[in-house]
């Protein structure tokens, strides 16, 4: 049997751990076009910041991949043959394979306005843009961000931390709006702005200026314009798509597949941001930007592909973030609508996110410390947890555990309800039922 | 930066926890290799993470700064003495 990946990320390498807990004999290749190989993309953000050495972030050796008996290619991979069950590769050589997985995740989708292509124009997709950004990052100097979610933080805290002075443009008049309470973006923003962030509302990035080849400024809709040396950019994701195009296989925003991660090819998978998984719980197929659903993703393929037939249940999706240095865990869902900085999802975004059925929303804490609670019927089915963190496991568990919080309920939703301790009273009973 | 000073801060208020064993939830954990590269003794935390096991390593400190500088709150000390407190 001959497995090939095309994709060097946390799905691929899920996939590939998978396949080798079944199948030792069979030969399994890894093709990327990223000559970096298997690193944490996540980890690209505190690259940025200097809190790691780019050494830090390579998660495989050589020594690991012989002992999988791993073959990394690094290739693009120009043309899936479905017919002939071989990849093209650089648009010349051929690459056979049994059984695939396509698992190419996804990319910043493209700033598009004038001067867009200039120097200095950068993105935060790949360890070679970390680079790049670190090459043009100069002390003293001064950077515009634009686009929402965790991303355009990262690159804000980045640019920040290399001593740059930062412009960040929003174009409504709240960050990451879909996801956050007015509250929680307010804390968001009050730090960033304590960190010496200019933040600009209702701007509309329609220019970038140019100066001696390169970034020289932006021009906002308003006729406004800013001097600036570097641009960066964060306004959604979209699942890689340009490979499977004419293939026949079944798309819609992503590769649609089954809970097996299965296309409408039985020997073709797809699995990560470029899947779009069925879940048959919800009956509907989401897209998801997380680590850990990746993961999960590939590691489900692969067992599949070795011949092992396992459905992949997504669970409440949650993330754990730091916004402007606050760690920040969201879960199930809290959020509602689109978001103006973001065209269609985010890194580290899950579309989950935003199915609010009827629920009711109680609050507790202060800027620091902050925490919202979405009370369903019996359930809870979401929950924002910033600042201190001891709640956010418990509340991880009862949301993905579909804890019956009735005792509790009523109590939860009285004005100024002391929810945290409610919450940690209830996890200490319910925990002991389900042997936590 | 003071963003990143909030957690080195962090790292103090942890002090030895003679019993305790950092024990990772993998599900949140990215493989960003903050832990490990941190870690004095250079104690490999993000592998334990990946495979979802207790740092047991003899030579653990459980000196916190794994579980103090983790952006993502994946590790936490669990006592591992709770069993002998307990009548038999
Ligand atoms: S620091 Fe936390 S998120 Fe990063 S590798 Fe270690 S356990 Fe995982
Ligand atoms: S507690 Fe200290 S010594 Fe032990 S793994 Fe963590 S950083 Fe290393």
């Amino acid at each position: 049997m001959k497995y090939v990946i095309i994709g060097s990320g946390v799905a691929g390498m899920a996939a590939v751990e998978a396949i080798r807990s079944v199948d030792g004999a069979g030969e399994v290749v890894m093709v990327s076009e990223d000559p970096h190989g298997y690193y944490s993309r996540p980890g690209l953000a505190y690259y940025l910041t200097g809190e790691l050495l780019d050494k830090a972030l390579y998660l495989r050796t050589r020594e690991d991949a012989k002992k999988m008996k791993l073959t990394f290619l690094n290739a693009r991979v120009t043309r899936i043959l479905r017919t002939e069950h071989a990849l093209e590769l650089d648009g010349k050589s051929r690459l056979a394979y049994d059984k695939l997985l396509i698992a190419v995740g996804s990319r910043a989708v493209r700033l598009e306005v004038p001067g867009a292509k200039l120097e200095g124009v950068v993105k935060l997709d790949h360890m070679n843009d970390a680079k790049n950004i670190l090459k043009l990052a100069k002390r003293g100097r001064t950077a515009v961000v634009v686009g929402g979610g965790i991303t355009a933080l990262e690159l804000t805290e980045g640019l920040l931390a290399r001593g740059m002075k930062v412009h960040y443009l929003l174009r409504g008049d709240r960050y990451w709006s879909n996801v956050l309470d007015p509250r929680e973006s307010q804390i968001v923003e009050k730090r960033l702005k304590e960190e010496g962030v200019t933040l600009h509302h209702h701007a509309e990035l329609v220019g970038i200026l140019e100066k001696n080849g390169k970034v020289g400024g932006i021009r906002l809709e308003d006729g406004h314009t800013l001097p600036c040396d570097l641009v960066a950019y964060a306004i959604g994701i979209q699942p890689c798509l340009d490979l499977v195009k004419d293939t026949g296989l079944a798309l819609d925003r992503g590769v649609l597949v089954d809970e097996r991660l299965q296309t409408n090819d039985p020997d073709i998978y797809a699995a990560g941001d470029v899947a779009q998984a069925f879940d048959p719980l919800s009956g509907r197929s989401v897209l998801d930007s997380l680590w850990n659903p990746a993961r999960e993703q590939g590691h489900t393929a692969g067992l599949n592909m070795a011949g092992r037939r396992t459905a992949y249940l997504k669970s409440a999706p949650f993330n754990v973030t730091r916004l402007a240095g606050l760690t920040t865990t969201i879960i199930g869902a809290v959020g509602h609508g689109k978001d103006e900085d973001v065209l269609g999802i985010a890194r580290g975004d899950s579309e989950t996110w935003r199915d609010l059925p009827d629920a009711i929303v109680a609050q507790s804490g202060f800027d620091v410390n902050h925490m919202r609670l979405l009370i369903g019927e019996k359930t809870l089915i979401g929950a924002v947890v910033m600042g201190d963190q001891t709640l956010s496991w418990p509340l991880q568990k009862m949301v993905a555990g579909g804890a019956d919080i009735s005792p509790i309920r009523e109590k939860l939703m009285l004005p100024d309800a002391p929810i945290a301790d409610l919450i940690a009273d209830f996890w200490l009973g319910w925990r002991k039922q389900v042997a936590l | 930066m003071s963003f990143i000073n909030v957690f080195k801060s962090d790292a103090k208020r942890h002090t030895s926890l003679a019993s305790g064993q950092v024990v990772p939830d993998p599900t949140r954990c990215v493989q960003c290799g903050i832990c490990s590269y941190n870690c004095p003794i250079g104690i490999d935390v993000r592998a334990h993470a990946w495979r979802n096991e207790p740092v047991k390593h003899s030579e653990c400190l459980t000196c916190g700064e794994c579980v103090a500088r983790c952006p993502r709150g994946v590790l936490r000390f669990v006592q591992t003495d709770l069993f002998k407190r307990r009548p038999a």
